[in-house]
C-alpha cells in the first residue's frame, strides 16, 4: 500500500464552548470543501467495504466518499440519496461511532474515516448550491397510502410510496412536522430549517400534509382504511416515563419530553417574544444517560442555569449517548454525577421543588441488556440543593393507536408488534416502524424500517397480497 | 390556519369562539375538548367542545390571560393558527339517573354539550348555573332546554339563589337525592363542589383543567393525582372523581408558571396597544 494514512480525522471547526453555552446556533460548523476533500482522501476504497454492513440503510459509503475525493459533490449526494432520503439529518445524529465508524477497518489502528460529517458535508453542499433535478414521479396506480406521523419513519415511507405512484396522505398529531427531530432535537444540534426543507420537498413531489391530526381520536385507523388502501404507523414513542419516586409531581419537574417540546417545538426559549413559558432553572439536574439526557441539560445551560448536573446510575463508559454528545456536554461545562440515583424530591412551602436525595451505586453483575447493573450502595444517601429536575430515563409508545385499533397486535411495552422482514402488523393492511416498534431507537433504524416497510407495501398494493 | 367563523362577546370576559373544521364533528363527543393555538407564537392551550357540526366546532372561553386575548382579538374571517381535536375521554355516558349539573364561568357553556347528552340517555338532569352576579350568567335557555330542572345562584343575589353553591347542593341534595353530580369550571368550583359532595356520598365528576402542552399524552405536564395514582389530565381525563383528586396538587400545579403568564401578558399588551 503506498498511500500513507493519515491517522487522525480532519478537524471540523467548532463554536468555542463558552460562547455557544448561550445560543441555540450549530455548534459544529462542518467541513469547508478542502477539509472534506482531505478527510475522503482517508478513505482506502477497500474492495470489500465493510462499513456498508454497519449501516442500517446500506448507504454505499466509500462510492459517495470517491466523489468527495474527486470534488464531485454533486455525484456525492446522489449516491447518498440513494439509500437516505434524510442525509443532512443522518450526517448530524446518526450514532457513526456504533455503526459505519466503528468497524472501518482503519478503526483497528487510527480513527476512522469521518463518515458522519462527510455525509453531512455532501447534503449541506446541496443545500448551498439547489437540488438536483426534480425527479420524475411515475403514473398514478390509484392506490392511496395514509402515513401516521411525520417522523424520520414516516418521511421516508412517503418519499418511497410517492415515488412507486402512490398516492400519499401523512396524517401528524402536532402542528408541525418531523417528530423528534422537531420537537425533541434542539436546534444547536439540528437546525429545524434542514428538517422543513426535506419535508418541503416531499410536498413538492406530491405529498399531501396534514398536521393537527390525532389518529385514535379525530378518525381511528378503522376509519382511515375505508378512505385508504395502506397504512404507515410510524407514531414513536412519545409516552415519558417516571421514576415513581416521591416530589417527582412537585413544581420544576419536567418530562425530558416537555421540557424540550417546550423549548424546541414552541420556541419556549425566545419567551415572551414566543407565548409558552418554561422554568430557568438557576441549578439543574438532568436524570438518565441518553441523547435525551444531553439535549436536555445543554437545553438547561442554554437557558440561563449556573450549573447543570447529569445524574446517571451506571458509569460514564455505559452512557447510551452519541460520544460527541458527550464530549460537547462536557466542553460546555455540564457536570456528570455518575453512579448516582435520585430517590426522592425534596420541595418547599410552595411546593417546588428545592432538593435532592439521590444514592449512590456500584457495578454489578451483567443484566440483560449486557451492561453491568447497577446496585445501590447502602447508607450513601445525599442531598443536593436544585431547582429544577428534568427526568430524562426513557418512554414508550403512546397507548392511543392501540387503544382505539382492532386486531393489532400489541407487545408488553406497548408496541406494535411486526413482522421485522416486512414490517407488516397483525392488521390487513397496515404496516409499523421506528420507535413505534422499537421503543426509543435511532433515526436511521427509523429510517431503515421505513424503507422495509414501503417495500413490502408496493408489493401488496400491486399484487394485493397480503 | 383555521378560518374564524364568530368570535361574539356572551357576558363580561367570556367569549363564543366558532371555527370552520369539517373533520372534528366525525368523531367529537360531550366532554371532550380542541386544542388551540391562535398564531404561529401562541400557546397550545385547550379548551372544551361546546358544539360541532358538519362545518364547524364551539368552544367557549374566559379571557384571562395572553392566548385568550388574542382569542379575543379575532374577527369573523381571521384565522387560527391551530385546531386539533377531540381530545380527551368522553364523559362517561349514563342512562337512567338523577344526575345534578353544574356550571360557573365557562363551565356554563362547557355543560351545554354535556346535559344533552345526558337528556337523550333519559336522564332526570338538574342544571345550576352560578355566578358572582346575574350578568355573568348566559344561555339559560338553551341549557333549560335539556333540564329538568333549573336554578341560578349568584353571589350578590342579583338572581335566583342568593348564596353559596355549597349551601344550595347540600339542600337541593338532601331534599331531592342525586345519583350523580357533574361539575364544569374553575378548579376553585370542582374542587368546592367535591368537598360539598363527600360527605354526602354521592359520585361527582369534575372536568380539570390542569395546564397541557400537546394535550396528546406526550409530554406530562397535566398530570394530576387520582386515587393516588399519577394520572395524564389530558387522555385519562380530563374528567375524574373529585372525591379521589388530590387538589392540592393540582393548584400547586396550576401556579407554575404565574410569573411568566403575567409577565408575558403584559408584553402582550405592550405590543398590541404601544
Ligand atoms: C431528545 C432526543 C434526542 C435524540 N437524539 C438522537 C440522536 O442523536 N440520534 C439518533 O439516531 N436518534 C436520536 N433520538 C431518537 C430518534 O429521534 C427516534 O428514534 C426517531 O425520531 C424515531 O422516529 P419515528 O419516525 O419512529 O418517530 P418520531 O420521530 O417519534 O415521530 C413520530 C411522529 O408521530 C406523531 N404522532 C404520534 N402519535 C400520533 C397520532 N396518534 N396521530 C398522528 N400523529 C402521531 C408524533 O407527533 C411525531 O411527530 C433522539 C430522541 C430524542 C427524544
Ligand atoms: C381540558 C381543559 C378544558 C378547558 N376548557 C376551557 C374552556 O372551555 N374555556 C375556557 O375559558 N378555559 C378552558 N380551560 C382553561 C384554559 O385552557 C385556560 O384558561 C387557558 O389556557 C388560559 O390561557 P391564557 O394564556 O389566556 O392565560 P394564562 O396566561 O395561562 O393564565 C392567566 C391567568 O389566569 C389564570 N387562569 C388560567 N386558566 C384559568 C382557568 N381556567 N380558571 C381560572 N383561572 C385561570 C392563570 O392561573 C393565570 O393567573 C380548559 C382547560 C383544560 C385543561
Ligand atoms: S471501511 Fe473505512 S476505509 Fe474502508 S471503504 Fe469504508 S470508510 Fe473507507
Ligand atoms: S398535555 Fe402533554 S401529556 Fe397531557
Amino acid at each position: 500500500m503506498a498511500k500513507k494514512i493519515v491517522p487522525n480525522k480532519t478537524p471540523m471547526r467548532e463554536q468555542p464552548p463558552k460562547e455557544r453555552a448561550k445560543n441555540y446556533d450549530e455548534v459544529p460548523y462542518g467541513y469547508s470543501e478542502k477539509e472534506a476533500m482531505q478527510e475522503a482522501s482517508r478513505c482506502l476504497q477497500c474492495k470489500k467495504p465493510i462499513c456498508i454492513k454497519g449501516c442500517p440503510v446500506e448507504i454505499d459509503i466509500p462510492g459517495f466518499i470517491r466523489f468527495i475525493a474527486e470534488g464531485n459533490f454533486r455525484g456525492a449526494i446522489e449516491k447518498l440519496k440513494e439509500k437516505n432520503v434524510l442525509p443532512a439529518v443522518c450526517g448530524r445524529v446518526c450514532p457513526q461511532e456504533d455503526q459505519c465508524e466503528k468497524i472501518c477497518v482503519l478503526a483497528k489502528k487510527f480513527e476512522p474515516v469521518a463518515i458522519g460529517r462527510l455525509e453531512r458535508f455532501a447534503a449541506d453542499w446541496e443545500r448551498a448550491h439547489g437540488e438536483s433535478s426534480m425527479p420524475k414521479i411515475p403514473r398514478s396506480t390509484g392506490k392511496k397510502v395514509a402515513i401516521i406521523g411525520a417522523g424520520p419513519g414516516g418521511l421516508t415511507v412517503a418519499g418511497d410510496m410517492i415515488m412507486q405512484g402512490h398516492a400519499v396522505t401523512i396524517f401528524e398529531a402536532l402542528h408541525k412536522p418531523g417528530g423528534v427531530l422537531v420537537y425533541g432535537i434542539p436546534e444547536f444540534r439540528l437546525p429545524k430549517a434542514i428538517v422543513y426543507r426535506e419535508v418541503d420537498y416531499l410536498i413538492k413531489c406530491g405529498v399531501t400534509l396534514i398536521v393537527d391530526f390525532i389518529v385514535g381520536k379525530t378518525a381511528t385507523i378503522d376509519q382511515l382504511l375505508e378512505d385508504f388502501d395502506a397504512i404507515y404507523i410510524g407514531t414513536g414513542a412519545g409516552l415519558p416515563w417516571f421514576m415513581n419516586i416521591p416530589g417527582e409531581n412537585l413544581n420544576g419537574v419536567y418530562s425530558a419530553n416537555e421540557y424540550l417540546t417546550r423549548s424546541n417545538l414552541m420556541k419556549a426559549y425566545l419567551f415572551p417574544e414566543y407565548d409558552t413559558p418554561i422554568v430557568r432553572g438557576k441549578r439543574v439536574a438532568v436524570i438518565g444517560g441518553g441523547n435525551v439526557a444531553m439535549d436536555c441539560a445543554r437545553t438547561a445551560l442554554r437557558l440561563g442555569a449556573d450549573e447543570v448536573h447529569n445524574v446517571y446510575r451506571r458509569s460514564r463508559k455505559e452512557m447510551p449517548a452519541r460520544e460527541e454528545e458527550i464530549h460537547h456536554a462536557k466542553e460546555e461545562g455540564i457536570i456528570f454525577d455518575i453512579l448516582t440515583l435520585p430517590v426522592k424530591y425534596i420541595g418547599d412551602k410552595r411546593d417546588w421543588v428545592k432538593e435532592m436525595e439521590c444514592i449512590k451505586m456500584k457495578l454489578g453483575e451483567p443484566d440483560a441488556s449486557g451492561r453491568r447493573r447497577p446496585v445501590p450502595i447502602e447508607g450513601s444517601n445525599f442531598i443536593t440543593p436544585i431547582d429544577t429536575v428534568v427526568c430524562a430515563i426513557g418512554q414508550s409508545p403512546n397507548p392511543l393507536i392501540p387503544q382505539t385499533t382492532s386486531d393489532l397486535k400489541i407487545g408488553k411495552w406497548g408496541n406494535i408488534e411486526v413482522a421485522s422482514e416486512t414490517g407488516k402488523t397483525s392488521k390487513k393492511g397496515c404496516w409499523a416502524g421506528g420507535d413505534v416498534v422499537r421503543g426509543g431507537a435511532t433515526v436511521i433504524l427509523a429510517m431503515g424500517d421505513g424503507r422495509v416497510a414501503a417495500t413490502s407495501m408496493d408489493e401488496y398494493l400491486k399484487t394485493g397480497v397480503w | 390556519m383555521y378560518r374564524v367563523l364568530k368570535r361574539e362577546l356572551i357576558v363580561p370576559n367570556i367569549h363564543l369562539l366558532v371555527v370552520e373544521s369539517d373533520i372534528i364533528h366525525k368523531n367529537a363527543q360531550a366532554g371532550e375538548f380542541v386544542v388551540v393555538r391562535a398564531d404561529e407564537k401562541g400557546e397550545r392551550i385547550p379548551l372544551n367542545l361546546i358544539d360541532w357540526d358538519k362545518e364547524s366546532v364551539s368552544m367557549l372561553f374566559m379571557e384571562v390571560g395572553t392566548s385568550t386575548s388574542k382569542l379575543a382579538a379575532l374577527k369573523s374571517g381571521d384565522a387560527i393558527a391551530t385546531l386539533a381535536g377531540p381530545l380527551g375521554k368522553p364523559t362517561e355516558i349514563v342512562e337512567g339517573k338523577k344526575i345534578v349539573c353544574l356550571g360557573g364561568c365557562y363551565g356554563i357553556g362547557a355543560l351545554y354539550p354535556v346535559i344533552r347528552m345526558f337528556k337523550e340517555k333519559k336522564n332526570y338532569v338538574t342544571t345550576i348555573i352560578e355566578g358572582r352576579s346575574d350578568y355573568l350568567l348566559y344561555w339559560q335557555d338553551r341549557l333549560k332546554k335539556y333540564s329538568d330542572e333549573f336554578y341560578e345562584i349568584t353571589r350578590d343575589g342579583s338572581k335566583g339563589f342568593t348564596g353559596h353553591v355549597n349551601d344550595f347542593l347540600v339542600d337541593h341534595i338532601k331534599e331531592k337525592g342525586a345519583d350523580l353530580v357533574y361539575v364544569q369550571g374553575c378548579t376553585y368550583l370542582t374542587y368546592l363542589a367535591s368537598q360539598t359532595t363527600r360527605p354526602l356520598n354521592v359520585k361527582t365528576i369534575v372536568g380539570l383543567n390542569p395546564i397541557m402542552v400537546d394535550a396528546t399524552g406526550m409530554c406530562g405536564v397535566c398530570r394530576v393525582i387520582v386515587g393516588g395514582e399519577t394520572k395524564f389530565g389530558c387522555v385519562d381525563g380530563p374528567e375524574f372523581d373529585g372525591h379521589q383528586v388530590d387538589w392540592d396538587t393540582l393548584l400547586a400545579r396550576r401556579r407554575i408558571y404565574l410569573g411568566e403568564e403575567r409577565y408575558s401578558l403584559s408584553f402582550y399588551e405592550c405590543e398590541r396597544y404601544g
